[in-house]
């Protein structure tokens, strides 16, 4: 918490997949618990559904990290739902996750290099 | 519903987090579904949690471990303190408990253990003796308490014609007792009633050690004829590594009834002679009680059938666990009583600590609080940091108890059938583990409660909190006192015991007096003729020695053998056991009395004109003369001892002859030449002392040289000074000085720590008072008066609730204490003066910081 500011986003890679996800999916609009598990199913056909346990495990200690915040600003009445907390990406966040899909991409230009990928290396 | 209580897995700060949020998700999920997918949504869900709790739990845990290894690295010396006192009250306690464990609690090893006892004779005066032959074959013949009775006696014997001619211990044992025992020969077999019977052919059974050292642990050593006593025995097998019975450190096993020289239960009439202990086990069902009635029944019976033998003869079984005597047992549980003050204060110390130490961090935890982390969190944040400390101090106490407990390894008693030590096991490391959860707990759970309390107020309400933490403080210094005067009490209680002992009179001058055995045993010597030529051939010689004053033979030492103990008949009656008119009797060489320095009183010593054509003389003991003839002149009196009728020729001062500790029958001396033949062990005088001037060990080895020449295959053993006899006596004694006053001397260190850190911590607090005090014209003097009357207010009532305590304790400790009063003066004074001086050693530091306060400064700095 108090040391995050001296760190580098890339201390965070490997992102654990879940982690990934939900900045993915929180990556356009604030989004509350819910709507993170159907964005997710959503974005991987299905194949992809996180359980409650998964998902809050995750958001916390992505809190903690600072990869995420918690926002006040509930985005129009109608959607609301009393219980509901939204969540937003950080700045730091974004970077973490960038600096994640640099990484995958790097390794499927090395799997393309081994023959293990489809396409130019 | 269920889910939600699903979720008390999770941390507290957790589900009050995310607990709706989960729930709702979970709903959605169920609204969505239906049929066999609603099963398979719970299953999930409850592995979901299962999973991701212990992930929560853990990710907290690693949270505050960082957490801790920060503050650790800020506070080095706080940590090591911590880990220090942990150690030592863990240590402590482990260390204690190990042995106790070890004599007290643990279960024998042998089968169904619970079941053994050992059977003997009870007679007035005696808490037990051993039984005659023809007594143990009625009472295993009437009893029906017991699926196996058997029964076995000491022995020692000289083995020869292996290297050096060497005298081990051994035990004649019934062929039926190991099969009870439930414990197999490592090679070869045990006896059987072939071997146990009259006139066998010799066999003998070797212990693990004896097989290692003597026969180097070959396979080949079955069957070997080696030579007892200058008996042939055949080696029929080896017991075990570890395996000892009927006590410690017992080198081979030979059949009771094969064995020629002691008495068989068919044939042996004579039920005044008493030598066997029996061992039984209970069939399953029967309590000891049944079997002791029914044993006393048997007893009584035979009292009518023998009333002379017999008279208040009865009979008692004593589980074989329960051989440990009251005085060890009373040790050895004082001792983990006092190492539980030990941890006690090591707790009320620690607890001390860490209220300080949360003092000092009650601005971190607000700010944390502040930042949302609920108490609960901060809670398990600094339980998670005493449990550390505290599994450290544990770490380093089995490391302190497995360094210290050769301490204790005079405390195991000898008489059972155990090894001196304990070995650290899955016992003793469940114990240490069990310690170290209630110490981190013990002295974290509290400040930890303390300290989180109010975090979500401003800092600053000092007087309030700070006040009443200072209160709790002191009564834990009042508790750290308290047991610290119980165990300098009990230490001092201890210590006056064991001068008391030192300053009996054992009878006899035991300095420079170098004393061995020569075993002057087996056919060659059964007889008188021989065995004198041999004496005479020793003795002559050793007294030829440069170096030596005097020399003579006696059958045993006094202290070291306390048997002998014969009935003696006065005024024509004859001897009978329910006179209980005994006396100690040994055969002694001219010149014994001289040698020890034992004063002759009255007539004249035994004499080489003392054979046994000529009229069988004694010299006998004050008391003795005391007890049967009062103010008259004994010299000429007749009194019949041993079978023969006898006539007093002197009169010697008493001898201590059962030890310092215990008071000894009257003693008769019989000349040596007067044995009769074919009385063998264990009266013929086999022990050698020799008064010297010169060097023991340039005169021992002369002495061995000259037994050497005299019969080769003669062992010397037992080379000691006769002071070391003595000093033994009190050896159990001072290893359990220097266990209790090592605790005691932990408990003075924490508690003078305990008293430093609760002033510091208030000089520090009450530096801008004082600073105010001071310029306001208060002295030094009023300052130091105002710290250290804290101390000794508090000290004073330690020390009262702890002499209340003390006094309590040493009546506990009566049976230890040799007369010395449970409320001796001198172990109380001394006892509350070392609590008074730790207290003013705890205050010097702080009370000079306080009278350095500089008003200026201190009055600034706020």
């Amino acid at each position: 918490m108090d040391i995050i500011g001296h760190m580098q986003p890339e201390s965070f890679l490997p992102l654990p997949e879940a982690a990934f996800h939900i900045l993915m999916a929180v990556a356009e609009e604030d989004r509350h618990g819910y709507g993170i598990i159907q964005d997710v199913a959503a974005g991987t056909n299905g194949a992809l559904k996180l359980s409650a346990g998964t998902l809050y495990r995750s958001i916390q200690r992505m809190l903690e990290q600072g990869l995420l915040i918690e926002t006040g600003d509930r985005p129009s009445p109608e959607d609301d739902d009393e219980r509901r907390r939204y969540y937003r990406i950080t700045p730091f966040g974004r970077e973490v996750a960038k600096a994640e899909a640099r990484r995958l991409a790097q390794l499927v230009r090395m799997a393309r290099r081994s023959g293990f990928a489809e396409g130019k290396a | 519903m269920m889910y939600r209580a699903l979720l008390h897995l999770y941390p507290k700060s957790f589900r009050i987090e995310y607990e709706s949020e989960m729930s709702a998700v979970f709903s959605r999920r169920l609204r969505d579904a239906s049929g066999i997918g609603l099963l398979s949504i719970w299953i999930g869900a409850f592995f979901d949690v299962l999973i991701n709790a212990a992930h929560v739990h853990l990710d907290l845990f690693f949270h505050d471990l960082r957490y801790f290894a920060r503050t650790l690295r800020q506070s080095p010396g706080y940590a090591l303190t911590v880990v220090a006192i942990a150690g030592l009250g863990i240590g402590a306690t482990t260390a204690a408990f190990s042995i106790a464990d070890h004599v007290l609690l643990r279960a024998l090893p042998f089968a169904d253990a619970d079941r053994l006892v050992t059977v003997w004779e009870k007679m007035p005066r005696y808490s037990r003796t051993e039984m005659s032959p023809a007594n143990y074959r009625d009472w295993k013949e009437q009893s029906r308490s017991f699926e196996a009775f058997g029964a076995y006696s000491d022995f020692s014997v000289n083995l020869v014609g292996e290297g050096e001619p060497e005298r081990l211990t051994g035990s004649v044992i019934s062929s039926d007792i190991m099969p009870t025992l439930g414990v197999k020969p490592g090679v070869g077999r045990w006896f059987t009633e072939q071997d146990d019977r009259k006139g066998a052919p010799g066999t003998i059974v070797l212990s693990y050690t004896l097989w290692q050292t003597r026969f180097g642990g070959s396979a080949a050593v079955l069957g070997k004829k080696i030579q007892i006593d200058n008996e042939p025995c055949t080696v029929v097998g080896v017991m075990p590594a570890g395996f000892s019975f009927p006590s410690r450190d017992i080198d081979l096993w030979m059949p009771l009834r094969q064995f020629g020289m002691f008495g068989d239960e068919f044939e042996d009439p004579d039920r005044t002679n008493t030598y066997l202990v029996g061992l039984a086990k209970l069939k399953r069902g029967v309590s000891l009680d049944q079997a002791n009635s029914e044993l006393a029944g048997i007893a009584a019976r035979l009292e009518q059938q023998f009333p002379k033998e017999l008279s208040k003869v009865s009979a008692m079984a004593v589980n074989l666990r329960d051989m440990v005597s009251d005085k060890s047992r009373t040790m050895l549980w004082a001792l983990l009583a006092a190492s539980m003050c030990v941890l006690l204060i090591a707790c009320a110390n620690l607890a001390s600590l860490l209220l300080a130490r949360a003092r000092g961090r009650r601005k971190e935890l607000a700010v944390r609080a502040a930042m949302g982390a609920g108490r609960e969190r901060l809670v398990r944040q600094l339980l998670t940091e005493s449990l550390l400390l505290a599994i450290a101090g544990g770490a380093l106490g089995i490391l302190i108890a497995v360094t210290a407990t050769p301490l204790f390894a005079a405390l195991a008693p000898t008489r059972l059938p155990i090894t001196a030590l304990p070995s650290p096991d899955a016992r003793v490391l469940g114990f240490a583990m069990l310690a170290t959860v209630f110490t981190g707990l013990a002295f974290g759970v509290f400040p930890a409660l303390r300290a989180t309390r109010g975090t979500d107020l401003r800092e600053g309400s000092r007087s309030g909190v700070g006040g009443r933490r200072e209160r709790i403080r002191g009564m834990l210094v009042i508790a750290e006192i308290g047991a610290s005067v119980v165990l300098l009490v009990c230490s001092g209680l201890l210590i006056r015991a064991m001068m008391r002992i030192q300053g009996i009179d054992p009878g006899f001058r035991p300095d420079r007096v170098l004393t061995l055995m020569t075993p002057v045993t087996g056919q060659r010597y059964a007889n008188t003729v021989p065995r004198v030529a041999f004496y005479h051939r020793v003795l002559n010689d050793v007294r030829a020695l440069p170096g030596v004053d005097s020399a003579a033979y006696i059958t045993s030492l006094p202290m070291v053998w306390h048997g002998g103990i014969w009935s003696i008949g006065v005024n024509g009656q004859p001897p009978s056991d329910a006179t209980g008119q005994k006396a100690s009797m040994r055969f002694i060489s001219p010149d014994f009395f001289q040698t020890l320095g034992v004063p002759l009183l009255l007539g004249r010593d035994v004499a080489e004109s003392d054979v046994l054509a000529s009229p069988m003389v004694a010299v006998v003991s004050q008391s003795f003369v005391k007890q049967y003839w009062p103010g008259e002149n004994p010299l000429g009196k007749h009194f019949t001892c041993a079978m023969l009728d006898r006539i007093i020729v002197g009169v010697v001062g008493d001898v201590r002859v059962r030890g310092l500790e215990q008071p000894s029958e009257p003693q008769v001396y019989l000349p040596y030449q007067q044995v009769k033949d074919g009385w063998v062990t264990p009266y013929v005088p086999t022990n050698l002392a020799i008064h010297i001037s010169g060097d023991p060990a340039g005169i021992a080895a002369a002495v061995r040289r000259i037994v050497f020449s005299a019969e080769p295959q003669m062992p010397v053993t037992n080379v000691r000074m006769l002071d070391e006899i003595v000093a033994a006596e009190t050896a159990s004694r001072k290893a359990q000085l220097i266990v209790l006053g090592g605790f005691a001397g932990i408990a003075f260190l924490l508690a003078a720590i305990g008293i430093h850190g609760l002033l510091s911590y208030a000089v520090s607090q009450r530096t801008q008072e004082i600073g105010v005090r001071v310029a306001l014209g208060a002295t030094r003097a009023n300052i130091l008066k105002l710290i250290t009357g804290q101390a000794f207010a508090l000290a004073l009532i330690g020390i009262s609730i702890g002499t209340a305590a003390a006094y309590g304790s040493g009546r506990e400790l009566q049976s230890l204490l040799a007369g010395v009063s449970p409320n001796d003066p001198d172990a109380f004074s001394a006892g509350i003066l070392l609590a008074l001086a730790m207290t003013a050693a705890g205050s010097i530091i702080p009370a000079v910081r306080a009278v350095r306060v500089d008003p200026a400064t201190a009055l600034r700095s706020e």
